[in-house]
């Protein structure tokens, strides 16, 4: 049994599975539910000043017949009394003393606000704060949430004036509604905050209703756009935490938010430098019982490869991510069919016919049945045919043996550069 | 009571896939590029196409692409034999189970069948007159293709109700009155006159129908079981498999079978139809006489399966020699022998009777089913070439010996032209409207 302890800025939890602000959070029942079934943390869902809510509040997409493979919503912060949130917080933190309760935290963009509520949250002893600078619909527009996560300035000033009277770890929560999220990343850490989390939702409308023509979901026949979560995130929010990650200017731990799903893809965000991971639209889909398997295989996965600790493995991939200038030129993969396991589907062919590089033969043997073969001098290796191919091992892209020596973008113009300085020289 | 609870034994007994199971089932096609499904068709229907619509819930445009393809997409979706085609030509043979097109063929024809539109217009007239004699799957895809080509259609049927084989033959519970009818209807609003209860030969003669139409196209199938040639075949309770089967195809059904013993002889499909039928009306036992064995019989193993699960018995090597009778006429027994079965050169076998091996099975019925006579007589009297009935055409239009006859279906079947199944007839019928098509306009061009 490998050591699944985190610890996350000074927090600390039996596990990296913590369940994210949102619904799934609202109260002290579903917490203590969340806790029983083996979540190691939960941020509880984000607190401020009482708002209303709107009927008709998520919806999700289904790719393929698979629902939920995308998610959204357009619910507001918690809509409870914040004594009764304070309350349940600490009746919870009594009965779980080990697990992490992190106190999501939104309120305007005024230092007195954000004491206040520091202050009153903190009594009641939760391990942690996290900013809600994320939230793209509703408080966004009265210049909370995403709004004021979007300007660096305002992330910077805000963490500040939390971090002064905080005695927790600050974890800043950011919006991936922004170009550059190592902007406003830097701009937290520069405010001192001890941890960022990301992502937030994205800006989204879920779809149209081809009889209706109303917005998906729609209140009483008006829709606004909502964030957009589930499976489907996954790779904007692992992209985001690895540009975070690698950058040396953001040396914080990061909490990974975004489409996890199971033990896999929290594994992906620790080696891309998460040091724990939070969950929401999983949960919602099937229940707090998705942990069970998260922990399991999580656990499975480090014993078989001979890792005691969970810690070991956060950030292994980091130095592998890089810039394109960085990726060697010269080296080469293509595409080898193996025409005893392929099922003749043909999706290859019409594939790379159609829509890449004209490099897989179709012929037919004496009995009609049909045979792919790749020419590898016109294959580019762009792994599009192995992609669409439904038969595992039927093509596998095989590395071609190495004639030239590396050479990235960024060294080829180097090269030139100093051919071309050498050119002036000798012509002048 | 026991006359409901017979009624529903003929009901369809496959359930129409539901909304979710449908789109389950074709988002796993693999939507495959030169579809082996697709070859496999003899009508080639493009299968991954109306797969791919039903998932996106296009179900006009999922039922057009079947039905511009096989005229009889909603009978074919339901008796086609899809193990042998569509299906076992599907990639996903081994992890996975084949996806079931036969099934999400019929969920869109359904769908089809429950709207009042008309996916298909009748051409602009050319004056042309067509007379396709029997209202099958070969004479009414024939008859759909030529409407839409503009031709003025008559189809001259014999039995008081179109639909041939797929009406009278093929058992209820595989395929309803009401999906062959809707089919006739199709063809029907496309302008083709349909003339039922109309026996070429007794009500009209060949002679006028060769004066009255441009060209004439036989899709008269094939005729009654032939006798077995032993005796006792006169008896009370002794039956033509093919007449059996139609009287099912009624209501109200026949009750004289309940509680009776009934043994079919032969080990086709047809056998295997009237055995099901039989135990489905309340037979106390059936059981089915093959002078072969499982490995040779004609039917389709899931038809064999199914047979089995129905609670049919099949004796093997059993051939009968006599059917016996009682005072009144009535059948009591069919006296049988055993068969010997040797393999010899050449995949031939040789059956022989084992000696004094002759033994009783008692039976109250029985029923014939070893194959179809040819219509001979008629065929002779359009003064067609044929070959033990089956009339000679040519391979790729389809005419007979007679320029203006042509002849397709089950009428050819036997000279090398597709199997006996309904799906081989619809694209006869094609391929011959093509052919006449193609024939007549060159006539016009050069007149």
């Amino acid at each position: 049994m490998a050591d699944l302890r985190i610890n996350l800025a000074g927090i600390q939890s039996p596990n990296p599975f913590w369940l994210a602000s949102a619904p799934p959070t609202n109260s002290g029942y579903q917490v203590q539910r969340a806790f029983e079934a083996g979540w190691g943390g939960a941020v509880w869902k984000t607190l401020g000043e009482p708002i209303l809510n709107v009927s008709s509040r998520f919806a999700a997409t289904s790719f393929n017949g698979q629902r939920v493979a995308g998610f959204n919503n357009i619910e507001l912060i918690t809509d409870r009394p914040l004594a009764t949130n304070l309350k349940e917080m600490d009746e919870t933190k009594k009965r779980f003393p080990d697990h992490a309760i992190i106190a999501s935290l939104m309120v305007e963009p005024k230092q007195e606000k954000w004491h206040e509520i520091v202050k009153r949250v903190e009594d009641v002893g939760i391990d942690g704060l996290e900013l809600n600078f994320g939230c793209p619909h509703g408080m966004a527009e009265r210049g909370m949430g995403a709004a004021s996560g979007q300007v660096p300035e305002l992330v910077e000033k805000q963490t500040y004036w939390v971090k002064a009277v905080a005695k927790t770890p600050v974890i800043v929560k950011l919006t991936p509604n922004i170009t550059d999220i190592t902007a406003t990343a830097e701009a937290a850490v520069k405010g001192g905050a001890d941890a960022i989390s990301m992502i937030n939702t994205i800006n989204s409308l879920m779809g149209v209703d081809l009889d209706t023509w109303h917005t998906i979901p729609h209140v009483r026949g008006k829709g606004a756009h909502g964030g957009y979560c589930g499976p489907a995130v996954k790779p904007i929010a692992l992209n985001m935490v690895g540009e975070c990650s690698r950058n040396p200017h953001i040396n914080v731990p990061i909490s990974g938010i975004g489409g996890i799903s199971n033990w896999q893809d929290a594994t992906e965000f620790l080696l891309m430098g998460a040091a724990g991971v939070q969950v929401c639209t999983a949960a919602m889909h099937h229940g707090f019982r998705i942990v069970e398997d998260m922990i399991d295989g999580l656990n499975n996965y480090l014993d078989d490869k001979g890792i005691l600790s969970v810690m070991d493995i956060v950030g292994k991939s980091v130095s592998r991510y890089s810039d394109w200038g960085d990726l060697d030129l010269n080296y080469k993969i293509v595409a080898e069919i193996n025409n005893d396991k392929c099922i003749h589907c043909n999706k290859c062919y019409i594939a790379c016919e159609d829509t890449s590089h004209q490099a897989i033969d179709l012929y037919h043997d004496a009995t009609g049945l049909s045979q792919l073969s790749v020419r590898e001098e016109d294959c580019v290796g762009c792994n599009l045919c192995s992609i669409v191919c439904p038969e595992e091992g039927a093509i596998t892209m095989k590395e071609v043996e190495h004639t030239l020596p590396s050479m990235t973008w960024n060294e080829r113009q180097e090269c030139l550069k100093a051919f071309s300085t050498t050119a002036e020289i000798i012509g002048g | 009571m026991i006359n409901v609870l017979i009624d529903e034994n003929f009901e369809e007994v496959t359930p129409r896939l539901s909304k979710a199971s449908a789109i389950e089932e074709a988002n796993r096609c693999l939507y495959c590029f030169d579809a082996p499904c697709m070859r496999a068709c003899p009508t080639t229907i493009n299968v991954p196409s109306f797969i791919k619509k039903i998932a996106s819930s296009n179900l006009k445009g999922s039922a057009k692409v079947i039905l511009e393809a096989n005229p009889m997409g909603a009978s074919c979706a339901r008796v086609c034999p899809t193990e042998e085609l569509c299906e076992g030509a599907c990639v996903l043979q081994k992890d996975e189970k084949p996806i079931k097109i036969g099934a999400l063929q019929r969920y869109a024809t359904d769908w089809l069948k429950e709207q009042d539109i008309s996916l298909f217009k009748r051409g602009a007239a050319n004056g042309h007159k067509i007379a396709i004699i029997g209202s099958g799957p070969a004479g009414l895809s024939a008859a759909r293709e030529l409407c839409r080509l503009g031709y003025e259609v008559t189809i001259f049927e014999a039995e008081k109700q179109a639909g041939g084989l797929s009406q009278h033959g093929i058992v209820s519970f595989r395929l309803p009155q009401e999906v062959v009818e809707w089919e006739v209807d199709q063809v029907r609003q496309l302008g083709a006159t349909i003339l039922t209860g109309k026996r070429v030969g007794i009500d009209v003669t060949c002679t006028e129908l060769l004066e009255r139409f441009d060209r004439i196209i036989m899709a008269i199938g094939m005729g009654e079981v032939p006798h077995l040639n032993i005796e006792g075949e006169k008896l009370e309770g002794v039956l033509d498999a093919i007449d059996f089967v139609k009287t099912t195809k009624q209501k109200p059904l026949p009750m004289n079978i309940q509680g009776k013993k009934v043994v079919v002889i032969g080990a086709g499909n047809t056998a295997i139809d009237a055995a099901t039928c039989a135990i489905r009306l309340g037979a106390a036992h059936v059981k089915i006489l093959y002078r072969r064995t499982a490995n040779e019989m004609t039917a389709y193993p899931f038809e064999y399966e199914f047979a089995k699960q129905e609670g049919i018995e099949f004796q093997w090597l059993t051939m009968p020699k006599k059917i016996m009778g009682n005072m009144d006429g009535k059948v009591v027994g069919i006296e049988c022998v055993h068969m010997n079965l040797m393999d010899c050169y050449d995949q031939q076998d040789v059956l022989i009777e084992v000696e004094n091996s002759n033994f009783i099975v008692q039976a109250d019925v029985v029923i014939r089913a070893i194959g179809q006579r040819r219509h001979v007589d008629f065929i002779n009297e359009m003064n067609l070439q044929h070959l033990n009935g089956v009339p000679s055409v040519d391979p790729i239009t389809f005419q007979t010996s007679s320029p203006q006859i042509y002849a397709c279906g089950d009428v050819i079947y036997g000279s090398g032209y597709g199997d006996a199944t309904v799906v081989s007839a619809v694209q006869q019928g094609k391929d011959c409207a093509y052919a006449l098509h193609d024939a007549l306009q060159q006539t016009s061009e050069i007149a």
